[in-house]
């Protein structure tokens, strides 16, 4: 007994000496933001357990939302020789320096999330961003496939005006509505991505639209303004998920909350986990070579009720949103 | 005497009513009243029931500014106060939660008044203290979360109604007529306007102008706190991010819309209160009108432009003389 449990400890030590021989633990540093939403704290979260899971030792600088800290960060990654850098740029523009003192160090550089200055791209080594033309596109095919043929008047919280994500999430749903003459969109008002303002715009909606009944369906740009609406609707005694459909994006943990108690229809994920696809290209360039494409899409996964609301729910909570 | 105008409200009253007029015309059942699960419901009550937290801060900050002062961290007091009562509500009773959050825009407005009244730090730099860290420190209480709660009893603020009227009215209307009562049923107005008038001089006639200073700080704060309260019972959560943002710009809007000077001297409280509700008709009109977003602000920055130049007198004067000269 005794010895078997020395074998198998013996083989398990080897093994795990074995792994860390063939794998030459990478290190590699992260630049992040800073917290400055809950999406952001559950990327951090995420990007750790990402790390933890291909045993990659991993350290994360939080610039506060200033990028002469992520530029010092950078440089105090370059000294410590890593092996690649994650950037997570707070601005588009002003990188060029320090991404070529990167270059020089030939440490690979791979943007989370945002991009920058197309002037920069062969400073670094690949994007990894979530298209969010394509997540109004996914919100807009879900709303069609559902309603059919039905002729369907649609209202749409957009998010803070010139905010580019907002452009492109209202540019993707007009694209994929347009493609259908019984869609229209018949109001469309900012809710700057809060839930106070997604409420006071959705009340005046229902107002507006005979009290919600010319109103088949909500776009929101994000989850938080549909929480508010949800709220608006019940006050207003309409029932949502039902009366009026909803379709927002970002995937936050109460949006599931809603959807599991029906009273919201769908959400579209813009992923927290944009360092795992980084990860795996960073790995496969160390190993193999492979040079990985200039843009690495993450998926804009759509959820309904049919998905497990709860069960998501309780994953996600835990995340930091 | 014509040219008193701006003390009679006149212009804000035509103002308001001009707005509502004109929400009529792009919202044909603006005036559409109905009952909704014992709550009145319909675009005015909107601006009413959506006008209220402006109106508690716009109640507190006319104090302030009648003092000479001004107050920035409204915003900040309102975010604190709903973290506060957001984390506490399920699992405490009410009253501790009212006590925890209202306590909380007690300290904020003692702080800023011992800024102000007691060091003599000008009352736009001493504020700005608060307004940035403030919002900080209900980050840190959520910890930069949305903090939900289901606790009836808060959620009342937001959603309850009294006779019919939704809660953040009702409780709008009982803090200007206790605020009223104090201010204009004592003695209390008066000295308030003297200290903004002159502080030297009223402190030489035996006014207590340190502790006038102080005690509309903290009146701001209070009114501040409970307008944060209201916010977070709306949305069920609070959200320090955005809670309150930008509001102390509402406030000193609808106190100046009211016609009190900047100051200091002479204040109307009725009227600051008018003027947060012509703003909130203005946000609501143009909600309704299905404009682009893109205009809400130039719509805005007019109409606060005309009402403006409604009040003064310079341009009074003009068109007494105008009508004179064609005479």
């Amino acid at each position: 007994m005794i010895r078997m449990t020395l074998t198998g400890l013996l083989a398990t030590a080897l093994a795990g000496f074995a792994c860390q021989v063939s794998a030459a633990q990478l290190t590699i540093g992260f630049s992040q933001i800073g917290s400055e939403s809950g999406w952001r704290a559950a990327e951090t979260s995420v990007s750790k357990s990402e790390a933890k899971k291909r045993n990659v030792n991993f350290k994360i600088a939080d610039a506060q939302q200033k990028q002469e800290n992520q530029i010092k960060a950078i440089r105090s990654f370059i000294a410590q020789k890593v092996d690649a850098i994650f950037l997570a740029p707070v601005v588009s523009t002003g990188w060029d320096a320090v991404l070529k003192e990167a270059q020089a160090a030939k440490i690979p550089v791979v943007l989370l999330d945002r991009d920058i200055d197309p002037s920069g791209k062969e400073l670094y080594l690949t994007a990894v961003t979530s298209d969010s033309v394509h997540e109004g596109e996914v919100a807009g095919d879900w709303l069609a496939k559902t309603v059919g043929s039905k002729a369907c008047n649609v209202v749409e919280l957009q998010g803070t005006v010139g905010a580019s994500v907002a452009a492109n999430r209202k540019k993707g749903f007009d694209t994929a509505v347009a493609k259908h003459a019984n869609l229209k969109v018949v109001r469309s008002q900012t809710g700057d991505f809060t839930r106070a303002k997604g409420k006071e715009v959705m009340e005046s909606f229902i107002k507006a639209e005979g009290g919600g009944k010319n109103i088949c369906a909500v776009y929101a740009h994000n989850d938080d303004m549909m929480v508010g609406a949800i709220q608006a609707m019940k006050e207003a005694g309409l029932k949502p998920g039902k009366d009026i459909l909803t379709v927002s994006i970002d995937a936050v943990p109460d949006i599931f909350k809603a959807i599991a108690a029906g009273e919201a229809n769908a959400t579209v994920e813009l992923t927290p986990d944009m360092a795992g696809p980084a990860f795996d290209a960073i790995i496969a360039w160390k190993d193999k070579g492979t040079v990985p494409p200039k843009w690495i899409q993450t998926e804009s996964k759509l959820y309904t009720a049919a998905d497990n609301p709860q069960k998501i729910y309780d994953s996600k909570k835990g995340l930091g949103y | 005497m014509a040219l008193r105008l701006p003390r009679s409200g006149v212009p804000q009253v035509l103002a308001f009513l001009a707005i509502l007029a004109i929400n009529w015309t792009v919202s044909p059942q603006f005036f559409d009243i109905r009952l909704q699960d014992g709550r009145l419901f319909g675009s005015l009550i909107d601006v009413f029931n959506r006008g209220a937290p402006v109106a508690l801060l716009s109640l507190g900050m006319v104090l302030v500014i009648a003092t000479r002062g001004i107050d920035l961290s409204v915003g900040a007091v309102m975010a604190i106060s709903g973290a506060i009562a957001a984390s506490l509500a399920d699992t405490h009773p009410l009253p501790v939660v009212l006590a925890a959050a209202l306590g909380a825009g007690l300290l904020c407005g003692l702080w800023n008044g011992l800024l102000v009244a007691v060091l003599g730090i000008q009352p736009i730099v001493a504020t700005l203290i608060l307004m940035v860290a403030g919002r900080g420190i209900a980050q840190l209480i959520t910890e930069g979360r949305i903090v939900t709660f289901t606790a009836p009893e808060l959620v009342w603020f937001g959603g309850g109604s009294v006779l019919g009227i939704p809660a953040p009215v009702a409780i709008t209307l009982g803090m200007l007529l206790v605020t009223l009562i104090l201010v204009r049923g004592t003695a209390l107005g008066l000295m308030i306007e003297a200290t903004g008038g002159n502080a030297r001089a009223s402190a030489l006639a035996g006014v207590g102008t340190t502790a006038m200073t102080m005690a509309v700080y903290v009146w701001c704060s209070l009114c501040a706190a409970l307008a944060g309260i209201i916010a977070a019972a709306d949305i069920l959560g609070a959200d320090a991010n955005n809670a309150g943002l930008w509001l102390e710009l509402d406030a000193i809007l609808a106190v100046v819309i009211g016609g009190t000077s900047l100051f200091g001297g002479r204040f109307s409280l009725v009227y600051a209160v008018l003027g947060a509700l012509i703003i909130q008709a203005m946000n609501t009109g143009i909600l309704l009108s299905g404009f682009r977003p893109e205009f809400n602000l130039v719509v805005k920055a007019v109409v606060v432009l005309v009402v403006l130049l409604m009040q003064s007198p310079r341009l009074s004067g003009l068109g007494l003389l105008l009508s004179r000269v064609s005479k």
